[in-house]
């Protein structure tokens, strides 16, 4: 995984809340069998006036203008603004995959549904939780300013406004340390296959029949 | 010291380690793979040369992309196909028991789980999909996971994970009748809100779940995610045991005396303490229709489209418009007067026998309105659909005018040939709603598997209660 430490961009103002995962990649598109290549059909159903699928030619499709990702500067943002419970709904990681397809590094909200979040920090996206009232604050900066950058330091745990404000939020202290270092999870969790046969061990002698994989 | 929740205990027995933020690794006991979510992490292993953990601990089975159709031609859509004949694929090359399209136990991966006894009581279960949360109906701990974490399981048999507050919600008293497990979980949905279960991991009691049947407590667990919480589950009763007891994988002779004696602690302590609790009084809860894209937005049957200028909230007003004008429905319109073009009865929330048999009671001896271009059954496994031929279900369907399909997750999320055209309206006993969900400009409405039938009756949504 590509580390992530500090980055700027500009930022892209997405107005709703509750967005989910069927939402930032339709299912058409959850037949491929690879990580790459979702960009294009980031958020299909908003960005496209027709109906997309698999295969298709993205550039010779008729775009929405109205949807904020199809406007510039938006179109080359890298840091995604939304509302409440940003990513709720399916478990495809493929939402994750679509967003940094299409370039984003940073997504910030008020709050972020459970398995999107986890999805997020696997793959180098940082999912950034700020409350509702410095949310609003940078939907009204970035509706003043559009092509607004921010920059986004994980290491010191802010995002800092052009005028130097900056807005700290959390994160666990392992998850950042696997981000900063872009550390592959497996490689981590092997290192510990003592510990992991030993509990089994324990659980055979205590509960064997979790261990019974005969079917029918 | 204050005792342990039904969740601590689950949560407890499955810790390997914990790092210095709390993070802990958590054995998993088992994991169901299905074709969508599977590839990558399957991908993943080969590039790195590593192999599974503990393949007994794996089953595999294709659902999203299989259809309901006819199978004996294979899948027509040849990016389905690429896709199911990959996990035929890995399954093979990484010797992973898998049920393939032509075996009769084949189904939805939450179908399946239970009814072959593959997940069990007590269990860690995880799967690449949101509706894993249904296991913990049977006093598991299950919840859905993205394919890196699909991947690190199969490495490692274990994930990294924080543990989550814990939430009891509570419903009270009795359910009337003609009300169902579905009206209760859209009913605590709508309670509690999308988000509302964000971070927590819920345990539904109370004695309307201790009167629901497994199968009921595993609809409720299913759309536990869509209150937001990765996990839901339920304590273990008789009732539990019953519905466990020589299922193919299920423990037998000592190991199920053994079993059993360890599952009957799994429920939360009388002086547990939870981060927050819910209750609702189960005998006010009606049957429910969701009105919007979002499972929150629901409504009992009796009432009207809710008017968002009524709404104090001016975020969660914005949302009500944007979803009425998705839906095509506008404020103050009755629940009855909305008519579906299509009915789905099927999904991993809804597609089990006694859904199939409370679609069946309602539909017996009616016919299918004639303003409906479709009514589907679609069951949950081939051992479903067997039953229920078996108990002449399928012809009290075939003959109202229903189709009678082959199992898979069919127009739940319309991966396959089963989907919504633009614009059209469907009654489905699926758990999501969502924008474009059961097609692109799609529109669903939330229903039990009676209110679906009543509907395709009657043509338009009606009270189940007054058939």
């Amino acid at each position: 995984m590509e580390p992530f430490k500090r980055m700027s961009g500009i930022v892209a103002p997405l107005d709703r809340s509750n967005v989910d995962t069927d939402a930032i990649i339709p299912k058409q598109f959850l037949k491929s069998v690879k990580r790459t290549g979702f960009g294009p059909n980031a958020f299909d159903d908003w960005r496209y006036l027709d109906a997309g699928g698999p295969g298709m030619d993205n550039s010779q499709r008729r775009k929405n203008p109205d949807f904020v990702l199809n406007q510039a500067p938006f179109d080359r943002a890298t840091i995604l603004l939304a509302r409440e419970n940003f990513g709720c709904g399916s478990s495809r990681e493929h939402a994750v995959w679509a967003l940094t397809d299409f370039g984003f590094r940073v997504v910030i909200a008020p709050s972020f549904a459970d398995i999107f979040f986890n999805n997020s920090f696997k793959n180098g996206l940082l999912p950034v939780v700020l409350p509702e009232d410095q949310v609003e604050a940078l939907f009204q900066a970035v509706r003043a300013e559009p092509g607004l950058e921010l920059t986004v330091d994980l290491a010191e745990q802010v995002v800092i406004r052009p005028d130097g404000e900056r807005l700290g939020f959390d994160v666990d202290s392992f998850r950042k340390h696997c981000l900063l270092e872009g550390l592959d999870d497996i490689g981590l969790t092997l290192q510990h296959a003592d510990e992991i046969r030993a509990y089994e061990k324990r659980r055979r002698e205590e509960a064997p029949w979790l261990f019974e994989g005969r079917g029918a | 010291m204050a005792g342990k929740t039904l969740y601590d205990k689950l949560w407890d027995a499955h810790v390997v380690r914990t790092e210095d933020d709390g993070t802990a690794l958590l054995y998993i006991d088992r994991q169901l793979v299905h074709e969508v979510t599977s590839p990558q992490a399957f991908e993943g292993l080969r590039l790195a040369g590593r192999q599974p953990w503990r393949r007994d601990a794996v089953l595999a089975t294709a659902d999203h992309n299989v259809p309901t159709t006819d199978r004996s031609k294979g899948i027509a859509d040849p990016v389905s196909r690429i896709q199911v004949e990959t996990l035929d694929r890995n399954c093979n090359e990484f010797r992973i028991q898998e049920f393939g399209m032509a075996d009769r136990r084949q189904g939805i991966v939450h179908v399946v789980g239970p009814e072959e006894g593959f997940t069990l009581p007590g269990m860690t279960v995880v799967c690449g999909d949101s509706h894993t949360s249904t296991h913990g109906a049977l006093g598991a701990l299950a919840f859905g996971i993205g394919t890196s974490e699909v991947e690190h399981v199969l490495a490692t048999q274990t994930l990294l994970q924080k543990k989550s507050r814990s939430m009891l919600v509570r419903v009270d008293g009795e359910l009337g009748k003609g009300v169902t497990a579905k009206d209760v979980v859209l009913a605590i949905i709508g309670e509690i809100g999308t988000a509302g279960g964000t971070g927590y991991a819920i345990e539904f009691g109370g004695d309307v779940l201790r009167q629901l049947s497994v199968e009921g407590r595993m609809t409720v667990c299913n759309m536990a995610i869509e209150a937001g919480a990765r996990a839901g589950m339920v304590a273990v009763d008789d009732k539990t045991i019953d519905y466990v007891r020589g299922r193919p994988f299920a423990p037998r002779g000592e190991h199920w005396e053994a079993a059993v004696e360890a599952w009957r602690d799994l429920h939360s302590d009388p002086d547990a303490r939870f981060d927050r609790t819910v209750v609702l009084d189960g005998s006010r809860i009606e049957p429910t229709v969701s009105w919007g894209t979002s499972p929150e937005m629901v409504a009992p049957v009796g009432e009207r489209v809710p008017d968002p200028d009524a709404e104090s909230d001016p975020v969660k007003a914005e949302g009500m418009r944007k979803a009425l004008a998705y839906m095509g429905l506008e404020p103050g319109t009755p629940i009855t007067e909305i008519r579906p073009d299509r009915v789905f009865i099927g999904s991993c929330t809804n597609s089990r026998i006694e859904d199939l048999r409370a679609a069946a009671e309602v539909v017996r001896g009616h016919h299918v309105d004639p303003g409906l271009k479709q009514a589907m059954v679609v069951p949950g496994s081939g051992l479903v659909k067997q039953q229920a031929e078996q108990e002449g279900l399928d012809r009290v369907f075939t003959e109202a005018g229903f189709e009678w399909r082959e199992p898979g997750c069919s127009m739940c999320l319309a991966m396959n040939a089963d989907r919504l055209e633009p614009g059209e309206r469907c009654a489905s006993t699926s758990n999501r709603n969502f924008e474009g969900r059961q097609g692109q400009g799609g529109r669903t409405h939330l229903v039990s598997p009676a209110m679906a039938a009543a509907s395709a009756i009657a043509g338009h949504f009606t009270d189940v209660r007054a058939l």
